[in-house]
């Protein structure tokens, strides 16, 4: 018989499990969500800006996260921030396998906690699969539909919780009841509450083996050191394979000496399963390496007084008898990439300046003569206050004779309020005996009216004397 | 006994090529198939709404999906969606946003425009437009024009008045500058003379007693235009000629001292006739207004 093109997908209805994995992937939930639903709600006392920890301001063009604001032109941070999350991803691939499928990934967590919900409501794995099977009456509309109904409150709160963090969120919250919020927003909440929807209710293990692209690709970080959920097929099947217990082959002495397998073939390992998988079969790529089936072998194993580990964390060298070795020149380049990165990345955060000058000379034209006979060059200049505190500042040169003259209109001392960027249109004018070549470099330098520890300010630029106005040395020079 | 629900061994479609070249059968999931019938109804239902085919010289314009924008002389188009009219639409929009701005400035007077930091900054990014547009062909982009033929806005210097009434009547009417040429008026020796005066004017270590004859050639000739001072007069738009600006005379490109004697003697002998146009009627008074505000700052007036 062939089988068909296209098949419907065979649903999976995952047993619940009690174990050491289970408990830390409960932890790791609870964390991740407290963190994801309650951040936005977080203050933090701003001057001129919403008192919000974290904030991603995309009108004002800037990124709040509690003391550090990140402007447009830190964006090359994200670029950073996705280089280390790569690197991190394959870091930990490399040695330990899909941790960020089993623990952290959105879509692990979502429907973990989708299952929690449908657990709650409607029983057990088997008490499920009776609902699922059963003709449609009262009971299965009022469970089914309080599912669905929790499933939806709860991907509501996640596109709203999502778009809180583009806002000041108690006011967001509240234009969004009033119905006073950007179109953005609803779209956003209504888009993400869909996809949460549709991902952690319907399509779950789907969306591992169909639709990640690191779910295909996370193979060829695999090696045979690399650490995997596996079943020990040596100890699980012996000579004569895996049989359920019964009289004369109860005790595992028994097994041994007639080459039985300690595996008793409950089948709990797969019944726990959230993608559908027996991980008797070996490493399968559906497999996202969340140790369920590890937590059901060991409850298994502990109450027929096995020892545990039947299923457990190790790797195919360790299957195999030989020696795990992790340090290998793969894992160490992953390492040391993401060390300089993260390195890069710290360094460029604390070292970045507080105040910015960027000066950039007008070259249309680069000089103008004036009546006096003085050369003039004009200049545009920003100055960015990328600080809490309001600053006064006054522009002047530095590297110039003292009769070099700096116009900078009414703005030659001004004040910046926080976060406040200025641009200011400068002329400098020289007297053409004071100079010595046609460009010559000095620095516009701003220094702090008033406050002591406000940072002082300098930006190297040029000055541009036509050829034949050079005059310095000449005998004519004074 | 196995629970093992996985398929043990690969199933192939049943298709046969050359014998034994088969193909293996890994079982797409049915909703992917439905996506793929969704995507062809998506591409049905988009050939009605939007223009997609083409019959003969015409193409299918869609239905229900009208756009109807005014373009800048004021008529209003309808048509079928497309993004040029898109686009328009658009300009309308900004048009409307300018408008704004424009009403406001047309009330102003220029110590307004100075004193509202959002009204300087709207009328600096139009008149930057507005000068690509219209000025720069002839005082080039920056404003620095072109020594010999077109003054440059960007120094101190006005010969026609830097205030701003004197710019907006620049603008407005336009100016008619004459330098007229004395060769034959004035004999080789006597040009000599006056330019040797012109220079030594603006300390160029010229001989004495020639620039000392100079004078007097300027003082009965050049100073009707040019002022008994030598300083120019705005209302004819005759140059001073005692600063270091140079808006005819190629002087400022002159390496020696003869060379700056050549670049002054060629517009004594030959003049120079210079015309600004008049804009009047070819830019709206608060296009004016704005260019007037724009050239006043970028020499920084008078």
């Amino acid at each position: 018989m062939t089988q068909p093109q296209y098949q419907a997908r065979i649903p999976v209805y995952p047993r619940s499990v009690k174990g050491r994995f289970r408990t830390l992937k409960t932890a790791i939930l609870i964390l991740a969500y407290a963190v994801y639903f309650l951040l936005p709600w977080l203050r933090w006392s701003r001057e001129n800006a919403p008192d919000q920890a974290v904030l991603f301001d995309l009108v004002g063009r800037k990124f709040y996260v509690f003391d550090l604001v990140v402007y447009a032109q830190d964006i090359f941070w994200l670029a950073g921030l996705l280089v280390i999350f790569a690197l991190l991803l394959f870091f930990v691939t490399g040695l330990a396998g899909r941790v960020w499928c089993g623990y952290f990934c959105f879509q692990t967590l979502w429907t973990d906690l989708y299952m929690f919900v449908e657990r709650w409501i409607q029983g057990d794995r088997n008490a499920r699969m009776k609902l699922h099977k059963a003709p449609w009456g009262p009971n299965k509309i009022l469970r089914l539909g309080a599912t669905w109904l929790a499933w939806l409150l709860i991907a509501l709160a996640t596109g709203v919780s999502f778009v809180l963090y583009w806002g000041d969120a108690p006011v967001l919250l509240r234009q969004m009841l009033a119905g006073e919020a950007p179109f953005a927003a609803y779209a956003t909440a209504g888009f993400l509450t869909l996809t949460t929807y549709v991902m952690a209710g319907l399509a779950r293990e789907q969306v591992c083996t169909y639709m990640c692209p690191y779910a295909r690709f996370q193979g060829v970080m695999f090696d045979e050191n690399t650490l995997i959920v596996a079943y020990d097929e040596k100890r699980g099947e012996r000579e004569k394979g895996r049989q359920k217990p019964r009289k004369g082959l109860m005790k595992r002495e028994e097994r041994i000496a007639q080459g039985v397998g300690d595996c008793i073939d409950c089948g709990y390992c797969f019944q726990v399963c959230p993608v559908g998988i027996d991980i008797r079969d070996g490493l399968q790529y559906q497999c996202i390496s969340c140790a369920l089936c590890i937590d059901a072998c060991d409850t298994i194993m502990d109450s027929i007084g096995y020892p545990r580990g039947l299923v457990r964390y190790t790797s195919e060298n360790a299957l195999e008898g030989k020696p795990t070795r992790l340090l290998n020149l793969k894992n160490l380049g992953y390492g040391v990439a993401l060390a300089i990165t993260i390195g890069a990345l710290v360094w460029s955060v604390t070292h970045r300046a507080d105040v910015e000058l960027a000066v950039y000379q007008i070259r249309q034209p680069l000089a103008v003569i004036l009546s006096d006979g003085r050369v003039q060059n004009r200049y545009r200049i920003k100055v960015n206050n990328k600080t809490e505190q309001r600053l006064t500042y006054r522009l002047g040169l530095e590297g110039l004779e003292p009769s070099a003259e700096l116009d900078a209109g009414r703005f030659r001392q001004f004040t910046l309020e926080p976060e406040q960027m200025l641009p200011l249109q400068v002329k400098v004018r020289r007297d053409p005996r004071f100079v010595h070549q046609v460009r010559e470099s000095f620095a516009f330098v701003l220094e702090p009216v008033g406050r002591e520890d406000a940072p002082e300010v300098r930006h190297a630029s040029q000055f541009y004397t036509p050829p034949a106005q050079v005059r310095g040395g000449q005998p004519d020079a004074e | 006994m196995s629970k093992d629900k996985t398929q043990k061994s690969v199933q192939t479609t049943g298709h046969s090529w050359d014998g034994d070249l088969q193909e293996y059968n890994n079982p797409l999931p049915r909703w992917w198939l439905w996506a793929f019938y969704a995507t062809i109804v998506f591409a049905v239902v988009y050939w009605f709404l939007y223009p997609t085919l083409p019959i003969g010289r015409d193409y299918t314009k869609g239905i229900g999906n009208e756009i109807t924008y005014t373009t800048a002389d004021g008529k209003t188009v309808t048509t079928h969606w497309n993004t040029r009219a898109l686009f328009l639409k658009e300009q309308e929009e900004a048009r409307k946003r300018q408008a704004v701005y424009l009403e406001k400035l047309a009330k102003a007077s220029y110590e307004d425009i100075a004193k509202d930091p959002e009204l300087s900054a709207f009328v600096f990014s139009r008149a930057k437009v507005l000068f690509a547009d219209n000025c720069a062909a002839c005082h080039q982009r920056g404003g620095n024009g072109v020594l010999g033929e077109y003054p440059n806005l960007l120094d101190d210097s006005w010969l026609w008045g830097g205030t701003f009434a004197d710019i907006q009547q620049t603008i407005t009417n336009g100016r008619h500058g004459n330098m007229p040429a004395w060769k034959g008026q004035l004999s080789d020796q006597q040009i000599g003379d006056v330019v040797e005066y012109v220079l030594s004017l603006s300390g160029e270590p010229v001989d004495a007693d020639r620039a000392a004859r100079g004078k007097t050639v300027f003082m009965n000739n050049c100073a009707v235009c040019h002022g008994q001072d030598a300083r120019g007069q705005k209302f004819l738009g005759s140059a001073n000629l005692t600063d270091k600006i140079w808006t005819i005379a190629k002087v400022p490109q002159a390496n020696s001292l003869d060379g700056k004697r050549n670049a002054v003697r060629q517009v004594v002998e030959n003049g120079k006739r210079r015309t600004m146009p008049a804009w009047k009627g070819r830019l709206s008074d608060t296009e004016i207004k704005i260019l007037t505000y724009y050239v006043h700052e970028l020499g920084g007036g008078q």
